[in-house]
C-alpha cells in the first residue's frame, strides 16, 4: 500500500513579477485505503495544493517535501509523477485539439504501463470503462476535452483515473459543475477506484455535497493555504451547518 | 501581348507569357519583400537555362488522360497568364507541357512526381476537369532543383476536384511556383498544398471563379526547420457573383532561422455580390529562433456579402496542454509530439489522403526526434 507524505509544504505562484505565497504548510498523510476530503472556502489554495502534487510548473515549492513511498516527488517531472502513481482529476480539464481520446488514452496507457496494451483487448478494457461511466462510444474519436460539455470533461477525467489506476488519487473539484444524475455517475467511478482498498483518494471540494456519494475517513479544513482543522466524516455535517466563518477567522488568526 | 490591371494592392500588374515583358524583381516589391531573392540561385533573373532538368512521371487511373504537348497547344495559356517573371520561364519551358484531363462526367485520380537532378529546371502542368467530373491529383516533388513551376487547373461547370501538390524535396531545393485555378459553375475545388523540403519554396496558389456558384477550399500545411524558408501567398479573386473560398493554412517551425511567410488576399470585387469567404493561418513555433509572418489581406469592394472574415495566430507550445498530457504519465517530447500532430490534423483529415497523412505525421515524428509508434495510432490521430 502507498503513503503519500506532505510536509510543511510551502508554495509561491509569480504574480505581477512578484512571488505570492499560497501554500503556508501544509501537512497531510494520504495513506493506500484512505479518502481523504480537503474542503476550504474560494481562494484558499486548496486547488494549488492539487496543482503543486501534480507538478504544474506556475508554481514553485519554497519549503518543505512531498513523498510518495519515501520518493521525493518535487525532484520527478510531471510525467515522472504520474508513472509513479499520483493522479490529478483537473478541474478545468484541457483542450488538445486534433488528438482522439482513443489515441490519447492508448498513448497515456503506454506510457503508464511501460509497453502498448494489446489493441483488440485495449479497445475492449476502454469500452467497458466508457459504458460504466455512461459515456457515448463516439466519444473516443473526438479531439481530447474540445467541445465537450462540463460533465462529459469530468467523466472523461474519471475515466482516465480507472483506466489509468494509479495509486494516489487527487480529484480536485471533481463535484463542481454537475446536476445531481452526473454526480452520481461519476462518484461510483470514484468508488469503483476506492474499491479494492489500497488506493488513496485525496478529494479537494467546496461543498459537502459529494460526501454523500464518496464517504471520507477523513475531512480536513483549508484555509489560507493550509491545513487548520482535521477529524472525521462528522467535521463535515459541521462545515454544512456552520460553513466556513469560523474557520476563516482562525485562519487569519493563524 | 501586355496588359496592366491593377491588383489588389493597386499597384500594376504585369500579365504576360514573355519573359522580358517582366521586371527582374529587386526585393523592394511588396510581392517579394518576405523572399529571399539571393537563395533563389537565380532562378528570378530570367538567365538560367531550364531546359530539361526534371524527370516527369505520371500515372492515371480511371477516366483521366495524360499528354504531353507543345507550348502552342491551345490549352496552355488559356486561364492563366503569369504575372511574375518565374512563371512566365515556367509556362515558356521547351520541354513540353503535361497536360492531364478528365473527361466530362467521368471520375479518375492522377498522380504526377516530378523529380529535380539538381539543375535548373521548369515545367508546366495543365489540368482539366470536365462538366460534372470527379477526380484527383497528388502533385509531388521530390529531389533536388532550382525549379519554376506552374499549374493552370480549369474546373468544369458541376465538376468535383481536389488538387494536392506536395513538396517533398530535398533540404538545397529552390522552387518558386503559381499553382492558377479557374473554377466554373457550381464547381468545388479543394486545392491543397503540403511543403516540408526545399531550402527556398514559394507558392502562389491563386483561385479565380468563371460563372456563380464555385466553392474553392485551399488547405495549407507547412513545417519549416532551420535555414528553412517557406512561403505560400495565396489570391483568391472573387469576381463572380455568389461563390464561396474558404482557406485554412497551418504551420509548424523550429530551428535557427526557420522562416515561413503566409500571405492571404482575398479580394471580393464590385459585382460579387453573394460572396462568403473565411481563411485563417495558424503558426505553431516550436523552437527560439524561428520566424512566422502572416498577413491576411481582405479586401471588399461590395458589401451585398454572405459572409467574410479572416483570423491570423502564432503562438508557442500551450504549456497547459503539455502540462495535461504529462500529468497523465506521457513524456514530454511525446506530449510535444501528439500536440503537433494534432495542430496539423485537421488540415489533413480534410484532404483526406491517406498516403500523404502518413507520410506527413512520420516526417514530423523524424522532426521531432520521436517514434510516434504504431500504425493503427496514426489513423486515430488524422481521424
Amino acid at each position: 500500500m502507498s503513503t503519500l507524505e506532505i510536509r510543511n509544504l510551502h508554495a509561491t505562484v509569480e504574480a505581477e513579477g512578484d512571488p505570492r505565497a499560497i501554500l503556508r504548510g501544509v501537512d497531510l498523510t494520504v495513506r493506500g485505503g484512505e479518502t481523504h476530503a480537503v474542503m476550504g472556502p474560494n481562494g484558499s489554495g486548496k486547488s494549488t495544493l492539487a496543482y503543486v502534487i501534480a507538478g504544474h510548473p506556475k508554481y514553485t515549492v519554497t519549503e518543505g517535501s512531498i513523498s510518495l513511498d519515501g520518493q521525493d516527488v518535487l525532484e520527478m517531472s510531471v510525467d515522472e509523477r504520474a508513472r509513479a502513481g499520483l493522479f490529478l482529476a483537473m478541474q478545468y480539464p484541457v483542450e488538445v485539439p486534433g488528438v482522439s481520446v482513443s489515441n490519447f488514452l492508448r498513448t497515456s496507457a503506454t506510457a503508464m504501463r511501460g509497453e502498448a496494451p494489446k489493441l483488440r483487448l485495449w479497445v475492449k478494457e476502454m469500452k467497458e470503462a466508457m459504458a460504466a461511466l455512461q459515456i457515448d462510444p463516439g466519444f473516443a474519436e473526438r479531439s481530447v476535452n474540445e467541445g465537450f460539455s462540463g460533465g462529459e470533461k469530468k467523466r472523461h477525467e474519471i475515466l482516465q483515473l480507472e483506466l489509468l489506476k494509479p495509486k494516489i488519487a487527487v480529484l480536485d473539484e471533481t463535484d463542481s459543475g454537475l446536476d445531481v444524475d452526473a454526480l452520481k455517475v461519476v462518484a461510483e467511478g470514484v468508488n469503483r477506484f476506492r474499491a479494492d482498498g489500497t488506493t488513496g483518494t485525496l478529494l479537494i471540494t467546496h461543498y459537502t455535497r459529494i460526501l454523500r456519494y464518496i464517504h471520507p475517513d477523513f475531512v480536513h479544513v483549508f484555509v489560507d493555504g493550509r491545513i487548520v482543522e482535521s477529524g472525521g466524516p462528522e467535521l463535515a455535517n459541521k462545515l454544512e451547518e456552520e460553513g466556513y466563518e469560523k474557520f476563516a477567522k482562525s485562519g487569519v488568526d493563524a | 501581348m501586355s496588359v496592366t490591371i491593377p491588383a489588389s494592392d493597386h499597384s500594376p500588374l504585369v500579365r504576360s507569357r514573355v519573359v522580358s515583358d517582366h521586371a527582374v524583381p529587386t526585393g523592394r516589391e511588396e510581392e517579394w519583400r518576405f523572399t529571399p531573392l539571393a537563395r533563389l540561385q537565380g532562378l528570378h533573373t530570367a538567365t538560367l537555362s531550364l531546359d530539361g532538368g526534371i524527370d516527369v512521371a505520371t500515372r492515371v487511373e480511371g477516366g483521366f488522360h495524360a499528354e504531353h504537348v507543345g507550348g502552342d497547344d491551345a490549352r496552355v495559356g488559356k486561364t492563366f497568364v503569369p504575372t511574375d517573371i518565374v512563371a512566365a520561364q515556367a509556362i515558356a519551358a521547351s520541354d513540353g507541357v503535361t497536360v492531364l484531363s478528365l473527361p466530362k462526367e467521368s471520375t479518375g485520380t492522377a498522380h504526377v512526381v516530378i523529380t529535380g537532378r539538381a539543375l535548373p529546371a521548369a515545367h508546366h502542368i495543365v489540368i482539366e476537369f470536365g462538366p460534372f467530373s470527379d477526380g484527383t491529383v497528388l502533385l509531388e516533388h521530390r529531389g533536388s532543383a532550382v525549379f519554376a513551376g506552374t499549374v493552370e487547373l480549369r474546373v468544369g461547370d458541376g465538376a468535383k476536384a481536389k488538387v494536392a501538390s506536395y513538396q517533398a524535396w530535398d533540404r538545397n531545393a529552390v522552387h518558386v511556383g503559381t499553382h492558377a485555378a479557374q473554377l466554373g459553375r457550381d464547381a468545388t475545388l479543394q486545392m491543397g498544398h503540403v511543403t516540408l523540403g526545399g531550402d527556398v519554396v514559394r507558392m502562389n496558389p491563386t483561385v479565380s471563379y468563371a460563372a456563380p456558384g464555385g466553392d474553392a477550399e485551399l488547405l495549407g500545411l507547412y513545417f519549416a526547420e532551420a535555414g528553412q524558408h517557406l512561403e505560400h501567398r495565396m489570391f483568391v479573386d472573387h469576381d463572380t457573383p455568389h461563390c464561396r473560398s474558404s482557406v485554412l493554412y497551418k504551420g509548424a517551425l523550429q530551428g535557427d532561422g526557420a522562416h515561413t511567410v503566409w500571405i492571404g488576399d482575398v479580394l471580393v470585387r464590385a459585382n460579387a455580390i453573394g460572396t462568403d469567404t473565411y481563411e485563417v493561418n495558424r503558426n505553431l513555433v516550436l523552437s527560439d529562433g524561428a520566424r512566422a509572418d502572416s498577413v491576411p489581406n481582405l479586401e471588399l469592394e461590395t458589401g451585398e456579402i454572405v459572409g467574410a472574415g479572416h483570423a491570423s495566430a502564432t503562438g508557442r507550445f500551450d504549456d497547459e496542454q503539455l502540462f495535461y498530457l504529462q500529468a497523465r504519465g506521457i513524456p514530454e517530447d511525446v506530449a510535444r509530439l501528439l500536440v503537433v500532430r494534432g495542430f496539423f490534423a485537421d488540415v489533413l483529415s480534410r484532404l483526406g489522403l491517406a498516403d500523404l497523412t502518413r507520410e506527413v505525421m512520420k516526417q514530423v515524428d523524424e522532426r521531432l526526434g520521436v517514434d510516434g509508434g504504431e500504425g493503427e495510432q496514426d489513423d486515430q490521430v488524422a481521424s
